[in-house]
């Protein structure tokens, strides 16, 4: 398993745990922007970074000499996705706004290197 | 990799950006102002993210990466059921979209039908590769 892989999958499982604490929160009573934060942590933090950092280690090999595509895409990714959820995260409950502009960029900016470096590896061999 | 699972895969990738675009501009909504008919695109996002998206990503590494039986050319069970639920799904996916954007239920209803099936027709494939033994993924 490449070192990313083991970062975006230890990654994913600590957004896993605070997704499910957020629901208790929200159980008890928590407040309303507790809603989309803990949905995203979910969806985005847990299910699209595992998806992501496994594609990366099992999707066919582009090349002999790439075997993941650019690397530097692969990483720029995982920055760019986990930067903008945690910024979603601290942007949220404080309702600044041009951190909630900044966090939308940066996640969709992390899931285009991700389509990028990802399309040419999905093939036959 | 099979033709069917790249066309899955790929479709996948393409509503995870379309997906994506359409949550960062509702995010981006809640900073600056956008068009306040904007929200009537959550649904959309909700749809193009878990089944375009994640549901979609499922099923064509499911056919991939399941156990196989041999090396015929069918070791991957009914190829055409495959391409058949590949069909139902962005089918039903495009037009339960157009139902909850355009508030029409006959076209949700229809889509999120066409999704079942696509649904159903995998499981039938899958079903019996569901098992201890195979050969590994190519």
């Amino acid at each position: 398993m490449p070192p990313l892989t083991r970062w975006f999958v230890k990654l994913s499982l600590v957004y896993f745990v605070a997704a499910l604490a957020g629901g208790v929160w929200q159980a008890a009573g928590g407040p309303l922007w507790l809603t989309p934060i803990t949905i995203h942590l979910l969806v985005v933090g847990w299910v699209t970074g595992m998806i992501f950092g496994v594609a990366y280690w099992m999707f066919p090999k582009f090349s002999s000499e790439q075997p993941r595509g650019a690397s530097g895409l692969a990483v720029a990714s995982f920055v760019l996705l986990n930067l903008g959820l945690l910024l979603r995260v601290a942007a949220e409950p404080l309702a600044v706004g041009w951190l909630l502009v900044t966090s939308a960029v940066l996640q969709w900016l992390g899931a285009v290197a991700f389509v990028v470096n990802t399309w040419p590896r999905v093939k036959g061999r | 990799m099979p033709t069917v699972s790249i066309w899955f895969i790929r479709a996948a990738l393409a509503y995870l950006l379309a997906g994506f675009s359409l949550g960062a501009l509702l995010l981006a909504g809640k900073g600056i102002a956008l068009p306040a008919g904007l929200w009537r695109w959550l649904p959309v996002h909700f749809e193009l993210l878990l089944v375009g998206w994640l549901v979609q990503l499922v099923m064509g590494v499911a056919y991939w990466i399941f156990p196989r039986f041999g090396l015929t050319p069918a070791a991957r069970g009914r190829e055409g059921l495959a391409w058949l639920a590949f069909a139902l799904l962005n089918g039903g996916v495009c037009l339960a979209s157009v139902g909850v954007l355009g508030n029409q239920p006959v076209f949700a209803v229809v889509g999120r039908s066409a999704e079942v099936l696509a649904a159903a027709t995998m499981a039938l494939n899958v079903w019996a590769r569901t098992r201890a033994s195979g050969i590994s993924p190519m």
